[in-house]
């Protein structure tokens, strides 16, 4: 059985819940390896074994993680030329999809972006895809090359499995091109107890009903009862309440989480291109007409600033 | 500091988009065309940093002859001059050759120190056109910016990322994306517009940029559209109203039946 190659998204080691989730489809296509670049491999082993990981693939030098993207793409691009994947699998990232476009072109391979699921189909790769916010399915096979197929966080459960994850080493001399742009300071602005955004299970957004800045504590007291990542759109971003890196829309992020909770926005076209495909979707807005209920499982009519607060201390209640 | 800015042609962000049935490319006549919106933050930069060190902006779009509104617009906020990649033959490009184009129209250009794009198209979104771009140029890429600093001989950029950001920096000639926010693209003025009508836009065809019809289009592309279905619609939900305050309770109620409390 052919090899499935995985980028591994970490920090350090700290592996993201989306490599589980790619994990699982590559293990539909192949045999699953596990490709980890940088630092990390010590705390990494366990859990890539406990999700199927037969093989993992290990490039650790500093020149790897201290510029952008290249390294990580030659990396692969030797992994693929020793092993003939059937694919290889990657996040849809930011970092994910530009190491799949450089990977595409080293490889002469075809690049799918944003599969929302992947299924084996008669020795090929069918990818599938929510395109224009969700309103259209696409599948797609990629035709020359190695599929070079980048997958949404959330896309599909990750399902544990026992995999040895056996260690392989990847030595790669970088060419000159992949030292060209140097990484010199990582700014983190905010570090909380929030999931990331894009791979969080629950997530609560305000937009222009919020009203200012300072009312985004209200969004943030119910995402922290629920555990949630906090979301904005555009209108809110664009005020400057909330930061940019938390759009969510159609020149932001798509989320789709097990629960998308909007508050004070609107849903237009924009936003809805953002959140469309969350499992389940609901809704506070003081606009009975406003297009976010047509997509909700749930609307309240009424003024989030009363019915948000208490909604927050009644979660925190319940869960004791 | 010479620049390259890559403009594309898109649906109006604010339109629903549809696939055509015959050939499954994006359905461009049932939808107004705009310059692709993060597009526009880059001609915006592209300026910015030539009112700072001078040099030329010459605005480089592929796309059927209708894209020449968008090369216009361009124009008209204050670029120098345009080169359009026009060929019936790129129908259906995908992002690996649309890169190929725009690598050889770039090249055509000469002597150029940056270039600019939006960092995705808000039609395709894949945001994979200024990585193969720089890879097909060997130069380095310094994408998702939210900050352009260019020095002598250097270019640095604040790449966005989730929890903040990370500074990158290079030497030139270098591909630089920008995002969102970075800047406030400025109006056409009526002076600017007047003034496009005169500016130069040469118009390129594959032959001209010595790339083979049967590597770009529909045909040449490296991944193919096997199907498409409109998504079944989302069940209507429940809709209520918060009466004297049990519009929590009401939410509650509906977050425990499905466990999410």
């Amino acid at each position: 059985m052919a090899e499935v190659l995985v980028l591994v998204e970490h920090t350090d080691g700290e592996v993201k819940k989306v490599t589980y989730e790619l994990l699982t489809l590559a293990a539909r296509l192949g045999e699953p390896s596990a490709v980890l670049v940088g630092p990390g491999f010590d705390a990494a082993k366990e859990s890539l074994a406990a999700y199927g990981a037969t093989k993992v693939y290990v490039a650790d030098a500093p020149d790897l993680v201290d510029h952008l993207v290249v390294p990580v793409a030659e990396v692969l691009a030797r992994v693929v030329a020793d092993s003939s994947p059937a694919a290889v699998l990657l996040a849809s990232s930011a970092d994910g999809k530009e190491v799949a476009a450089r990977l595409a072109l080293k490889t002469g391979s075809g690049v799918i972006t944003d599969a929302t699921d992947v299924s084996g189909d008669g020795g090929a790769v069918l990818a599938e895809q929510q395109v224009f916010g969700g309103s259209t399915i696409v599948r797609s096979k990629v035709s020359t090359g190695t599929p070079v197929i980048t997958v949404r966080p959330n896309s599909v459960p990750a399902e544990q499995t026992a995999g040895a994850a056996e260690r392989v080493d990847v030595a790669v001399e970088l060419s000159e091109a992949a030292k060209a742009a140097r990484i010199v300071d990582r700014v983190v602005e905010e570090k909380g107890e929030r999931p990331e955004l894009s791979e969080a299970a629950i997530v609560v957004s305000g937009g222009r009903g919020v009203g200012s800045g300072e009312n985004f504590s209200v969004i943030e007291g119910l995402a922290d009862a629920l555990g949630a990542a906090v979301g904005a759109s555009r209108a809110a971003t664009d005020a400057g309440w909330y930061p940019h890196q938390h759009q969510v829309g159609q020149t932001g992020k798509t989320v789709s989480p097990q629960l998308y909770i909007a508050a004070g926005i609107s849903g237009a076209i924009q936003h809805r291109a953002g959140m469309q495909t969350s499992k389940t979707i609901v809704a506070i807005n003081k606009d009975p007409e406003a297009p976010i209920f047509e997509l909700v499982d749930y609307g309240v009519v009424g003024d989030l600033h009363e019915v948000v607060p208490v909604l927050t201390d009644k979660v925190k209640a319940r869960k004791g | 500091m010479n620049i390259v800015v890559c403009v594309k042609q898109v649906p109006d962000t604010w339109s629903e988009k549809k696939l055509d049935p015959s050939d499954s490319t994006l359905d461009r006549a049932a939808t107004d065309p705009v310059m692709n919106e993060m597009d526009e933050y880059a001609v915006e930069e592209a300026l910015t940093i030539q009112e700072a060190q001078g040099g030329e902006v010459t605005i480089l779009c592929m796309g059927p002859d209708a894209a020449t509104e968008t090369v216009r617009k361009a124009l008209s906020m204050g670029a120098d001059k345009a080169v359009h990649v026009v060929d019936d033959a790129l129908h259906g490009s995908d992002a690996v050759a649309t890169s190929l184009a725009l690598a050889k129209a770039v090249e055509h250009v000469g002597d150029v120190d940056l270039v600019l794009l939006g960092s995705e198209s808000s039609d395709a979104r894949m945001s994979v056109v200024p990585a193969m771009l720089a890879e097909r140029l060997g130069r380095p890429q310094l994408t998702f910016a939210k900050e352009v600093t260019v020095g002598d001989g250097t270019v640095s950029i604040k790449r966005l990322t989730d929890d903040g950001y990370t500074v990158v920096e290079a030497s030139l000639p270098a591909v630089v994306s920008v995002v969102e926010k970075i800047n406030e693209p400025r109006y056409p003025s009526f002076k600017g517009i007047m003034a496009a009508k005169k500016k130069p836009v040469e118009t390129l065809s594959l032959a001209d940029l010595g790339i083979e019809s049967g590597d770009v289009g529909l045909g040449g592309a490296w991944s193919a559209v096997e199907s498409f279905e409109a998504a079944p619609p989302r069940q209507a939900g429940t809709v209520v109203k918060d009466e004297g305050g049990d519009g929590a309770d009401k939410l509650l109620d509906f977050l425990a039946s499905k466990k999410f409390v």
